[in-house]
């Protein structure tokens, strides 16, 4: 029951900080983005228009920070005997990152109370520096998490480890694919938020310069990174296919080990009757895209021991929502790209609809895929070394400290919304004043 | 010749101490705007948000660089400690996310009293209990009494190692030096002379009071320990030094010399980290784990200092060109 208590503690501080984590990481550019459109066309709409979005960062990278602060500590209140082992190994992403998190401090310092002190260009430069901080700092951060599901840069030996190498366990398999799948997914994420909020006002104010600017900013982050994004998560599956065999037969519901393995579109696996019923499926579909070749053999679950399946209903809903809602921010990346192109960005009121319903998908999208990769990964913490049952903390009671973080992130939650509708939404300037 | 797993501890010991002579003080500046009191209370209380607001994002990441080595360099040390130290942990991080947030919420919401008087005084508590569970973290890992497995009732595995009359004391040790730190560093960022007074007197009190602690904390030592802080080879200059350090600080005070008063109360700050540093070597936990048998292999713990000296090359730079911007008297800038 501890054991469970300890996931759930852990699952909902990750859930809750990557929120904040991703946008520390994008909204900073699109505010220094403003900044840099104010300096080049001296437009004060482009000025207030970065402070709104300074203030926002304001908030939300406090609230990361802390909460990031809660998850370095956690792992070691919930995972001791992870750390014992992982520590050495983990270890150096975590310290570069510790100093990426510091530059993200110190010029996010220097940024929001630097407005009158720095001359513009300097000003602008630490809002640079604080974007390039954010996407080092989840780029490191990231490489440890693909560690554990491609752990390397070590031997055992009798249950003993040997031969440990940091720098071949920070570049594990999976690294790079996650690391730019997490960056895509931040801008993406963020852009199409940030758009989606200002579609919505510009549909009742449809020549509003300010909501305008902002939107078209936000679009110019969410949308590259929207498109690409389908290119990495099938980078990443393929990894996934190479390396994490019952993670990918969990995420596509596969029991059966097949030739032509079908791409399922949809649907819900039974465990119990070994089959993944009411999906569409395209025949070779999933041999073509884990292995290039339609008539690939796919491992699946049934060769796998039932001990050690991954939760799969679980594991293919989320893949299905993330996969789905990442097809269809790409079309919106496609759409709103048209649109750019012959001057009718603000024009449709349909993909500004469009934009505006998608608001919180991407970060449905975001949870859904932390749900594939760490669902998709256990039972193990590190994968095919050690079960997370394993690494729990001997700490009783443990259902406690989950209650108590439920409250603060909860009533974090709520206050951080509200604030962030006062501050960019509420107050926004109409029409005349902007 | 120092070894690695010497150096290692140094660099985190050094960690430490600018996590306490920085972020220390951003928590003492919380207990004095829980205190703050007469005629100039709503002025020192903007004061305190004034000096604190660029730097405290910065100040807390020396947290997190000392967590990453403990765990890198010292995976079992960091083990033990978050098994048997998780209550103390936990009010910790409870304590972090309250004054963090809390701080960001008031300076960022509505200018309304009755809305920044509520987060004020969440970010004036959280910041004063942090210290004192912070403190009695340190106790707890000086004192010895954690046990080397985790097996027994709940009470004698996870809660009598850390609640003893000395780590209570090392908590309230520690919030008195933070306080002290803060009061200093704040005689130099008063806008007026009564505002100014208002934080010598502060300054002054606390100093004394963390003399008395100091005295208490030894009191309650565990012989072992005792014997180290007072009987070591080390013990009597450094007991002179920190006293000379801890006397020059209250005179420059009196004599309202401020800059001169900060940096003996931080040497003084500083050596008393450094004494307990050295009582505590060879030991990562007293009694049963030794700094060597909790490290990390060897090249994993050159590679680490390597990157913590490339990093430091970048940081230290902008460290400095944060403070230069933010100094004593700075920080008059209107929020962003």
């Amino acid at each position: 029951m501890d054991l469970l208590f300890a996931r759930w503690q852990m699952g909902l501080s990750l859930a809750f900080h990557i929120v904040f984590a991703v946008i520390g990481m994008a909204l900073p550019l699109m505010m220094a983005a403003a900044e840099a459109a104010w300096l080049r066309t001296g437009e004060a709409g482009y000025l207030d228009l970065a402070r709104r979005w300074s203030r926002g960062t304001a908030i939300l990278f406090a609230v990361g920070a802390v909460s990031g602060t809660v998850l370095s500590f956690e792992l070691g209140l919930l995972w001791p005997a992870f750390m014992e082992f992982a520590g050495p190994l983990i270890g150096m992403p975590f310290s570069l990152e510790g100093f990426a998190f510091f530059l993200e401090a110190i010029f996010l310092g220097l940024y929001l109370y630097g407005w009158e002190r720095l001359n513009p260009r300097t000003h602008l430069a630490a809002g640079i520096l604080v974007c390039l901080g954010g996407a080092f700092s989840g780029a490191f951060v990231v490489t440890a998490n693909a560690w554990m599901n491609t752990p390397a840069g070590f031997r055992l030996v009798e249950g003993a480890v040997v031969d440990v190498d940091p720098v071949a366990a920070m570049f594990s398999p999976a690294a790079a694919a996650q690391v730019v799948h997490m960056l895509l997914a931040a801008y993406a994420a963020v852009g199409v938020a940030v758009a989606g909020i200002h579609a919505r006002l510009l549909l009742r104010d449809r020549s509003n310069p300010f909501h305008r600017r902002a939107f078209a900013i936000a679009l110019a982050v969410g949308l590259p990174a929207a498109l690409l994004q389908p290119l990495s998560g099938d980078w990443s599956g393929r990894v996934v296919a190479r390396t994490q065999p019952a993670k990918l037969a969990a995420l596509e519901g596969q029991f059966a080990t097949e030739r032509y393995a079908p791409l399922r579109v949809g649907g819900i696996p039974d465990a119990d009757a070994r089959q993944t019923r009411y999906a569409i499926e395209i025949p070779g579909g999933l041999s073509l895209l884990a292995h290039g070749d339609p008539a690939a053999e796919v491992v699946g679950l049934n060769d796998i021991p039932r001990d050690l399946w991954p939760p799969v209903r679980a594991v293919h809903l989320s893949f299905q929502v993330m996969v789905g809602i990442g097809s269809w921010l790409a079309v919106l990346a496609i759409w709103g790209a048209l649109l750019w192109w012959r001057g009718r960005l603000f024009e449709s009121r349909l993909f500004l609809k469009a934009v505006c319903v998608s608001t919180a998908l991407g970060f449905v999208a975001l949870e859904a895929g932390w749900m594939v990769t760490e669902l998709g990964r256990q039972p193990w913490i590190i994968q095919g070394v050690m079960k997370t049952s394993a690494a729990v903390t001997p700490m009783p009671g443990l259902a406690a400290p989950f209650a108590l973080f439920t409250l603060i992130y909860i009533g974090l939650a709520a206050v951080v919304i509200a604030l962030i509708r006062r501050t960019i939404i509420e107050t926004s300037p109409a029409r005349r004043t902007a | 010749m120092i070894d690695s797993v010497g150096l290692l501890a140094l660099v985190l010991v050094a960690t430490l101490t600018s996590y306490v002579l920085l972020g220390g003080a951003d928590y003492g500046g919380g207990l004095w705007d829980l205190l703050a009191s007469g005629t100039t209370a709503d002025r020192q209380r903007a004061t305190i948000a004034r000096a604190i607001g660029p730097v405290w994002e910065a100040n807390h990441v020396w947290l997190i660089v000392a967590i990453v080595v403990l765990f890198t360099g010292f995976p079992r040390a960091f083990a033990a400690v978050s098994t048997f130290l998780h209550v103390p942990l936990l009010l910790v991080l409870v304590g972090i996310v309250l004054r963090g947030s809390a701080f960001v919420f008031r300076a960022y919401g509505p200018a309304d009293p009755r809305y920044t008087r509520v987060w004020g005084r969440i970010f004036a508590v959280a910041s004063t209990a942090t210290p004192l569970f912070l403190g009695v973290i340190v106790g707890a890992v000086t004192e010895g009494r954690i046990p080397e497995h985790p097996g027994g009732p709940f009470v004698a595995v996870f809660i009598e190692p850390w609640l003893t009359p000395f780590s209570l004391s090392v908590g309230v040790f520690t919030l008195v030096l933070f306080g002290y730190l803060a009061a200093v560093y704040l005689t130099l960022e008063a806008s007026d002379v009564e505002e100014r007074r208002a934080f010598r007197r502060r300054a002054l009190i606390s100093g004394v009071l963390a003399g008395v602690m100091a005295a208490i904390v030894l009191l309650l030592a565990e012989p072992g320990v005792r014997h180290g802080l007072i009987a070591s080879a080390w013990a009597v200059p450094l007991h002179v030094a920190t006293a000379a350090c801890a006397v020059g600080a209250l005179v420059f005070l009196a004599r309202k010399q401020y800059g001169l008063a900060r940096v003996a109360a931080a040497a003084q700050v500083t050596l008393i980290l450094w004494g307990w540093a050295l009582t505590q070597y060879p030991y990562a936990l007293r009694p049963h784990l030794t700094l060597t048998a909790a490290a990390a292999p060897e090249n994993v713990r050159i590679l680490l200092l390597q990157v913590l000296g490339v990093g430091a090359v970048v940081l230290v730079p902008s460290l400095l060109f944060l403070f230069g911007m933010f100094g004593p008297r700075g920080g008059h800038d209107e929020r962003a």
